[in-house]
Parts: structure tokens; C-alpha cells; sequence
């Protein structure tokens, strides 16, 4: 599957551009990684424009070269965490948008039901869908993500293997087929394999 | 998809399972088209800047 180009971030392809201009590039997944934090189109908007604001005002500490996406992720993060720490709450999803009106789409054969899919992924945990989309989606390495979510690299990995459990377990197919072994004794080497973005 | 060690086949399709779900959760938002208050918003910015 192909990325949009506008996606593609060449560190160096021009003669120091002012980064500022990059950040329209990046509006998509912002909002996709807002969604999955807050599962309400609205809330999502209103972060990503505080996003906006905030790492336009401290351009200064972007190190030209470095990865943009995953600098406005951590911003947008930080805010989402900083929000909600302010109204000790987590913003519902009182319209349904995310779970039914967004992504309405039959399920493709062979493939998990994806209603059934989206609905066990809201039911995670904030922790979870964070490592999930990081790592699972938006296809950024392990050593990024870590740095992105402040933690060890160690936690990612076992962070993301025990979400994907529960979304397994969430869609009732822990108990069916045993597909996610028992004990979480393995190392999920294929779970943890860095990913280029562009996939 | 590269393995370090032999794993339980069943548990790497389900995992390629969830990724693939998780990448078109991701991908149907990418495919939206962003709201104008962004672009908006971003030359807002940038003539502010131009008056400074």
C-alpha cells in the first residue's frame, strides 16, 4: 500500500527550508493519531490545532533532519495528556462518530470484521491504542515510538505485545483458536520489527 | 516479515491480522480530506509572522 507522497519527509532534500512549511505535510496524521487517542472527531480537531499553535511557536527546538511526525506526535501527545489532566476525564464518544460514522466499511473477506475491529480498539485503553497506532499503523520503529512515549524500549515491546492481546481477547478470538499464545512468554520479534513509515 | 525466532504461525497471522486492521483504521483517516481551519489556521500564522 502506498503512502500519500506528501507524506515522504527527505531530511536535507532542500537548502534549510523553514520547517514551519513542512507542518501543513503532516495534518492527516495528526489528526488520524488525535482520533485514536480521543475517539471524538471534534476534541481530535480542536488538539490538532492546538498542536498547530504550539509547534509553531517552538520551531526553535526542532532539530532540522530529525524526524518532524514523530516531533508534532510528541507535541500533540503531551497536549492530549495535559488536557486530560486537566479534566481528569476522558473525553467520550457521545455521537458515535468514530465507532460507526467514520470508518462504516464492510469487512473484506479473510480478514478480522472490521466494525468488530474498530469497536474492540476503542474499548482499549489510552496506553494501548497510543502503542498500537505508533508502532501497529503509522509504522514508526520501536526506538522512535519509545522516544516518543517516554519510555524504554523494553515497555514499547511489551506494551504493544499486551495490546494486541487484549484487542484479540476484546474480539473474542483469544479463546477460539488460541491465536495469541498462552503466558505472553515469547518475545514478539515480529511485533517489534522497526517499520518504515512508507509501507 | 523477518522473525528472530520460530513463533506460533497462528499467532503471526493474527498479529498480521491486527496490523493490517490497525493500518486501515489509520489509512481511512489519512484519505479524509483535512478540514480547511487547519490550512487556515497555518496562514494565519504565517502572516502574523509577515507583519512582525
Amino acid at each position: 500500500m502506498m503512502a500519500p507522497s506528501e507524506l515522504a519527509y527527505g531530511p536535507g532534500d532542500a537548502p534549510f527550508p523553514d520547517p514551519r512549511d513542512e507542518i501543513t505535510n503532516f495534518l492527516s496524521p495528526m489528526r488520524a493519531f488525535a482520533i485514536s487517542l480521543t475517539r471524538n472527531m471534534s476534541s481530535a480537531d480542536d488538539l490538532v490545532q492546538d498542536t498547530i499553535v504550539k509547534a509553531w511557536g517552538n520551531i526553535d527546538k526542532f532539530q532540522p533532519g530529525t524526524n518532524m511526525q514523530a516531533w508534532l506526535f510528541t507535541i500533540l501527545r503531551n497536549t492530549f495528556y495535559s488536557d486530560r489532566r486537566k479534566t481528569r476525564r476522558e473525553v467520550p464518544d457521545p455521537d458515535g462518530i468514530h465507532a460507526a460514522a467514520l470508518f462504516e466499511m464492510p469487512a473484506h473477506h479473510g480478514r478480522l470484521a472490521f466494525n468488530d475491529f474498530k469497536q474492540a480498539f476503542d474499548q482499549l485503553s489510552v496506553e494501548h491504542r497510543e502503542v498500537l497506532i505508533l508502532v501497529g499503523a503509522s509504522g514508526f520503529s520501536t526506538e522512535e515510538s519509545a522516544e516518543m512515549l517516554g519510555v524504554a524500549i523494553g515497555t514499547v515491546k511489551s506494551r504493544t505485545s499486551r495490546a494486541r492481546k487484549r484487542l484479540a481477547e476484546l474480539m473474542g478470538l483469544e479463546d477460539e483458536d488460541d491465536l495469541m499464545g498462552q503466558g505472553e512468554k515469547a518475545t514478539p520479534a515480529a511485533v517489534t520489527k522497526p517499520r518504515q513509515f512508507v509501507s | 516479515m523477518q522473525q528472530e525466532m520460530a513463533q506460533d504461525p497462528k499467532k503471526t497471522r493474527m498479529i498480521e491480522q491486527i496490523d493490517d486492521n490497525l493500518k486501515r483504521v489509520y489509512n481511512e483517516i489519512l484519505k479524509e480530506q483535512v478540514p480547511d481551519r487547519f490550512k487556515d489556521l497555518l496562514e494565519q500564522l504565517k502572516e502574523k509572522e509577515r507583519r512582525k
